[in-house]
């Protein structure tokens, strides 16, 4: 079983973090990954730095050009990534804008993240109708979920498809803005989380955007599965760098 | 070949909708309502109204008789110069306020390289007692001052794109974050034939009124509706688009592009998007791009800011990859001595846009009963600095 499918199993809140590759160093990117294995994270989105970032708020294009300035690039991300299963067993997900997957070949993409080990693909920018269309059969053929992205404007209908068309678990923006804009949530965010609870859909929610410390996480994850913690972990590393990972994440759970 | 978009938003292999799920619900409703609207009679009596008597069309066809001579040619020049606000941009933005007003939005955004678009956008709230942000790189601030100062007066805000390489493209970049963070009540007014379905066709029939005037005004002068050729500088491609709309399906008229070649195609330093553009993804649709081999999004350059965009319309890309469209590309030094020779041979000043449009004739040769219409889409007055300096005047 996938390793994603597998966690969603177990009998707990889910805290997944998300970092960009390449950031701080260009090689930190192993080290990053196992230190938050090593600190308890359930899940880890590695994210494929891209120019044009048009659903990132400043502190994730600010660590997407500076990964982009140190070098990185798609083929050196895998290259990083070639042994990561010797040492890590929590389910990886990449995470990247659709552009860098195209130029790099869809089949050639997919089949690489399969040999590595990587479980599931985020692309933000793939619409559910191209992606049923042209590449699902080449994400299954390789064992990748994709992930889809639900908001507080999505229609109850679209909401239906998207949980038909997912395969692992939905990711639930909390609020209408891009990453890292806003922190707590409000009646907005209550009404929504309960409402997509009340919908009973068969794939798990994990909620991202706005959470950045215990009381946003315990917030998200009253009703959903788990959250996502992007940009305050990013936060994190340009003030501390790679040393105090554990850190970071005991102050959450 | 059918050269309209399909119902998927694609022409050919280019097009489509590729973004980020915030957005789907407000392009979503763009695409259900779009043509519904275009087609109510009231939308279009108010569109046509304001253009004649707010935008000051028909914008004359004019037999530019020395230019002719110059070249063994008849050369018309299609005067979209002298729109209100100075150029084709205007006809789009009238035609997207009426729509933002028909979706019940009271809020508009918009994007701007040089500020002919920021302007038309700012013009058109102003008119109609709308809320207006305009994105523009802070680098182009600095550099387009006058237009900044105008959208100022207009009553606009001028929000600085500090990502990036701090222009049109970054510009771009963050009027679609403001999207995704005001998702209710803005609408957003792209400014080129470009962006998500249904954009770059909603914006292609709100320019296609050009064309539409040249078929009816060279009947008056030639007798017949068909030029041999048009011809449009690229960028985005609005005005082209808007040029050639009412011809695609006319064989026999020959539809020539111009792209901004900038220090020269093989310089590093270009904008010549259909000779150095690869297949890929830009501000939400499938296009030719301007990209390093890892896909990501590399950086234009030319003398005129309004064609210093890394990517082009999808028609243009279709009209490219089919071979129905002729595309050459024009440099700086080629376009700026063309915007001089139409200046001294006409008395008109051309914006440097469309002076790469004019610098056709030192990549092709007409035949001497060849009619060539040329898209003249913007005056040079806001380009005077540049012409200032590259000619020490």
């Amino acid at each position: 079983m996938n390793r994603i499918n597998q966690k969603m199993q177990e009998d707990k809140k889910l805290l997944s973090i998300y970092f960009t590759a390449g950031y701080p160093s260009l090689n930190d990117t192993v080290k990053i990954i196992q230190d938050l294995e090593a600190s308890g994270i359930d899940m880890i989105e590695i994210g494929l730095p891209f120019s044009d970032p048009l659903a990132d708020g400043p502190t994730i294009q600010n660590s997407s050009t500076a990964a982009l300035k140190n070098g990185m690039t798609t083929n050196i991300l895998f290259e990083q990534l070639k042994d990561i299963r010797k040492t890590v067993s929590i389910p990886l997900i990449l995470m990247g804008y659709f552009n860098p997957m195209l130029q790099y070949g869809v089949e050639a993409f997919c089949a690489k993240c399969q040999e590595i080990g990587i479980d599931g693909l985020i692309l933000p920018d793939l619409p559910l109708a191209v992606y049923q269309d042209e590449y699902e059969a080449i994400f299954k053929k390789h064992d990748l979920k994709n992930v889809f992205l639900i908001t507080p404007q999505t229609s109850d209908e679209r909401i239906k498809q998207i949980d038909d068309a997912s395969n692992a678990f939905i990711y639930m923006v909390s609020s209408a803005s891009v990453t890292g804009s806003k922190s707590g949530f409000g009646n907005t965010q209550e009404t929504y989380f309960e409402r997509i609870a009340s919908m009973k859909l068969n794939n798990p929610q994990i909620v991202g955007f706005g959470i950045n410390n215990a009381d946003t996480f315990n917030q998200a994850t009253k009703n959903a599965k788990g959250a996502i913690i992007g940009s305050a972990f990013i936060k994190h590393l340009t003030k501390n760098g790679v040393n105090t990972i554990s850190k970071f994440v005991s102050k959450i759970r | 070949m059918n050269y309209n978009v399909n119902e998927k938003g694609y022409y050919g292999e280019f097009g489509g909708a590729y973004i980020p799920e915030m957005l789907y619900p407000n392009v979503e409703e763009l695409r259900q309502n779009y043509l519904k609207v275009m087609a109510e009679p009231e939308f279009k009596k108010e569109f046509d109204q304001l253009l004649k008597d707010y935008v000051g069309r028909p914008s004359p066809l004019y037999l530019a008789k020395r230019l002719s001579e110059k070249y063994n040619t008849k050369v018309y020049l299609k005067r979209e110069d002298l729109n209100h606000t100075g150029a084709h941009k205007v006809n789009n933005t009238i035609g997207q306020i009426l729509m933002a007003k028909r979706l019940k939005k009271t809020r508009i955004i918009a994007e701007t390289g040089a500020g002919q678009h920021g302007v038309a956008t700012a013009t058109v709230c102003a008119l109609m007692g709308m809320k207006c942000v305009v994105y523009m790189g802070e680098i182009d601030i600095a550099r387009q001052a006058p237009n900044v100062a105008r959208m100022k007066m207009l009553g606009a805000e001028v929000r600085p794109a500090l990502s990036g390489s701090k222009t049109l493209k970054d510009a771009t970049n963050e009027a679609i974050r403001d999207w995704i963070n005001n998702p209710v009540d803005t609408h957003y007014i792209i400014g080129s034939a470009i962006g998500p379905h249904p954009y770059p066709d909603m914006v292609t029939k709100f320019q296609s009124i050009i064309s539409e005037e040249i078929k009816w005004q060279l009947k008056e002068k030639e007798g017949r509706e068909n030029p041999d050729y048009v011809v449009a500088c690229i960028g985005g491609g609005s005005n082209a688009a808007g040029t050639y709309y009412h011809f695609l399906d006319q064989k026999e008229v020959g539809i020539i592009a111009v792209e901004a070649a900038g220090k020269g195609v093989d310089s590093g330093e270009s904008a010549a998007t259909s000779a150095l553009g690869q297949e890929g993804i830009i501000h939400g649709c499938k296009t030719l791009l301007m990209q390093t081999k890892d896909g990501q999004i590399t950086e234009p350059y030319s003398i005129s800011a309004g064609l210093d965009y890394p990517g082009v319309g999808p028609l243009h890309a279709h009209l490219y990859k089919s071979g129905r469209g002729e595309f050459y590309s024009a440099t700086d030094d080629e376009a700026m001595l063309a915007g001089l020779e139409l200046t001294k041979l006409e008395g008109i000043i051309p914006a440097i846009e469309s002076s790469h449009a004019l610098a056709i004739f030192k990549h092709k040769t007409f035949k001497p009963d060849d009619v060539v219409v040329i898209s003249l889409s913007g005056r040079g007055d806001k380009d005077l600095d540049n012409y200032i300096k590259y000619f020490n005047l």
